[in-house]
């Protein structure tokens, strides 16, 4: 017996659920920032953002995004959260921050809307 | 003689826990609350000795990577290592396995029916490490054995809640049928209500966790009819982290006291804590 998990005719706003579809399209984009867990690798990316990503087989549209530090154009391009987590390490953006541009919102007005905002 | 469960935790395992713990920043304000709820679960972990911890966490891109994805994977090493995130290691020591508990542990679980991936080296992430930390001392080096049982969570489809239950029952048989005398505490870590894609990143829902803490002390069964379409839509698309809590549920017997219990959630998830003891 399947028992449904997932129910499809209930999309959940402004919600990415991260299966099938999504680690397809974002396989590409999530394996060069799984690539950036090794040190050398992100020496290598700072040197030269555009050539390492080409080299690992990153789609241009995707690249744009990464040099334009649009985080909430790589998490709607397939970005897994965790693996799009590892350019802002490099790239000097926290969680907060990504988190806010996927709310169309700056950082400040973001952690308005929080309980306890040292607690980060 | 023969192995026991001695008691259970459901922990947070939130990462920017363990950067503020790195800063030495536990008793600013806004992280006061988090980081002195844990004083009574560690010292209760302290009188109690376990030998061994079973940590059921989720890997972030830390060792395993979407190329090749366990549902289940456990650990059966001597030793495992600190996965660099993207930040560096931590600086924590490396936690020491039991092997042979392990591999018992994943015979018993596979003739049980979960075919798991067993695992000789395993680097382990702020899923796993967050909690321990939290739980136990570490300077210079951890008071107990681990054997990291990561889940999938991040990718769907994901076990179900009642997988995970089951999951949990399967380790206490594994755990009971160890031929040896090891006392042993279960963790299930991650969680609670968050969410960090889309314009809904920030999502947190206390009421819902707040029962959620509720049924797993009195009425865990009725967890496991949660699917992941109503833990995503009522807590936030990562909140489905806590069908790990549930194997931590279900390898804690009904008898067990629920000891301790704290919540707080001042950012964007919101960070449980529970402890239950078995009955000696
Ligand atoms: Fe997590």
């Amino acid at each position: 017996m399947t028992e449904r998990q997932i129910d499809r005719s209930r999309p959940i706003p402004g919600t990415t659920v991260f299966d099938a579809a999504e680690t397809r399209r974002g396989y590409a984009l999530n394996r060069f920032c799984m690539s950036l867990t090794e040190p050398g690798n992100r020496e290598a990316f700072k040197a030269d953002e555009d050539g390492y990503m080409k080299r690992h087989g990153v789609a241009e549209a995707h690249r744009r995004m990464v040099i334009a530090r649009d985080f909430g154009g790589l998490m709607n391009a397939g970005g897994n959260i965790y693996m799009v987590m590892k350019i802002g390490a490099v790239t000097g953006h926290g969680l907060y921050t990504i988190g806010a541009m996927q709310r169309g919102e700056t950082l400040e007005q973001f952690l308005e809307t929080r309980q306890a905002k040292g607690a980060r | 003689m023969a192995g026991r469960i001695i008691g259970g935790i459901g922990s947070s395992h939130v990462p920017s826990i363990g950067v503020a713990y790195d800063q030495g920043r536990t008793q600013e304000p806004d992280w006061k609350p988090l980081f002195d709820a844990y004083g009574p679960v560690r010292d209760w972990l302290a009188a109690q000795k376990p030998d061994i911890a079973i940590v059921i966490y989720n890997d972030h891109g830390g060792d395993f990577f979407f190329d090749k994805y366990p549902t289940f994977a456990v650990g059966a090493a001597d030793r495992y290592g600190i996965a660099d995130e993207g930040w560096g290691p931590r600086p924590l020591p490396e936690p020491e396995g039991d092997a042979a508990f392990s591999w018992h542990l994943c015979e018993s679980l596979v003739y049980d029916e979960f075919d798991i991936a067993v695992c000789q080296e395993m680097k382990v992430e702020h899923g796993f490490l967050v909690p321990m930390h939290l739980c136990f001392p570490h300077d210079p080096a951890w008071p107990v054995k681990v054997v990291p049982v990561a889940v999938n969570v991040i990718q769907h489809p994901l076990p179900t809640a009642r997988r995970c239950w089951k999951l949990g029952q399967a380790i206490r048989r594994a755990v009971e049928s160890f031929p040896g005398d090891s006392r042993v505490v279960i963790l299930g870590t991650g969680g609670m209500s968050h969410q960090l894609n889309g314009a809904r990143f920030g999502h947190i829902n206390p009421d819902w966790d707040n029962d959620f803490l509720d049924r797993l002390e009195s009425d865990p069964d009725s967890l496991t009819d949660l699917t992941h379409q109503q833990i995503m839509e009522e807590a936030g698309a990562e909140a489905v982290e806590l069908i790990m809590w549930l194997t931590m549920r279900g390898a804690v017997s009904k008898r067990a006291t629920r000891i301790h219990r704290n919540y707080y959630a001042p950012m964007t998830t919101g960070m449980g804590l529970i402890a239950f003891e078995e009955p000696a």
